[in-house]
């Protein structure tokens, strides 16, 4: 079972009462009506979907209910660190930064087992 | 004469048991409750109206004069009352700005207690529940199952899961299955 921290609760908890809330980090702009509709498309539809680290909104629902930010990998699906919502974007602590890079050499992607055979 | 038209209280999981060797499973009483919110700065009115303080720790409560707090979230508490009585008027009384729901027949509580009170509850609940990390008086909200619950450890071998009404058959369900599974 994946553990995450939750920065509110201050302990690591079960994924099962987590919930993923999207990309982090996207600020509303300031006069919607202003903009225009392609600007409007990038605000409001278009994520980068980043293969590797990114960093994403989550919500402790069944816990204390909060939405925090969590910077995860997206390749071997581990929490570098969580932080709480409303904070500027945090940057990644270099131990977890070595840890997960160590991991991203063993861990069993498709593109590592069975990309390169084909 | 007139009992039929009278109005008849059926409480949830009225003559509900179970449990094993290791673990009693029983309804608790009815009891007042309150879901409520409120910023930090208010939190020592509200305390002081509803004579008890809410606490400001991750996974604490407290008691005083009939009445539990238990933090849920940051500016969340569920407050319990056990005389069904009171707790709207003295959050109303604090004079400070709040949200307090009235959530007294939308819970009701099963109580769990024995040795094997923890391994029960922890055949649907994925928390450490040991006693160092979980210790008496703690309390999470969480899930049990498919249903999420309000959990708090009275005692070293007791704890009391708040659950909506209408999952109650279900929680207590497999509570019991789970009782069974801890006394093999
Ligand atoms: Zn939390």
């Amino acid at each position: 079972m994946l553990l995450i921290h939750c920065p509110y609760c201050e302990e690591d908890r079960s994924e099962l009462e987590f919930r993923w809330a999207g990309e982090a980090h996207i600020a509303r702009p300031e006069n919607i009506a202003a903009i225009s509709d392609e600007e409007f498309a990038e605000f409001f539809f278009l994520r980068n979907n980043e293969k590797g680290l990114t960093y994403e909104r989550w919500r402790h629902i069944h816990g204390c209910g909060r939405f925090f930010n969590a910077a995860r990998d997206t390749v071997s699906d581990r929490f570098l660190m969580t932080y709480k919502a409303g904070l500027p974007k945090q940057p990644i602590p270099v131990a977890s930064k070595a840890a997960a890079i160590a991991e991203e050499k063993t861990v069993e992607t498709w593109e590592a087992t069975e990309g390169d055979a084909r | 004469m007139a009992d039929f038209a009278m109005p008849q209280r059926v409480l949830p999981m009225t003559g509900f048991h179970g449990g094993s060797s290791v673990v009693r499973l029983e309804p608790a009483a009815p009891a007042g409750r309150i879901s409520l919110r409120a910023k930090a700065e208010d939190v020592s009115a509200l305390s002081g109206s509803l004579g008890v303080d809410l606490p400001t720790r991750p996974k604490t409560s407290a008691s005083a004069n009939g009445r539990t707090a238990l933090w849920l979230g940051p500016d969340e508490w569920l407050v319990i009352d056990e005389s069904e009585s009171g707790l709207m008027t003295a959050a109303a009384n604090s004079g400070v700005l709040h949200s307090a729901t009235d959530v007294s027949h939308r819970n009701t509580a099963i109580l769990i207690s024995g040795p094997g009170a923890e391994a029960a509850i922890n055949t649907g609940c994925p928390q450490d529940l040991s006693l160092s990390v979980f210790p008496v008086g703690a309390c999470s909200r969480t899930l049990f199952g498919k249903v999420e619950v309000v959990l708090m450890r009275t005692g070293e071998e007791a704890f009391r899961m708040e659950v909506w009404r209408s999952f109650s058959d279900y929680a207590f369900g497999l509570l019991s299955e789970g009782a069974k599974d801890a006394a093999l």
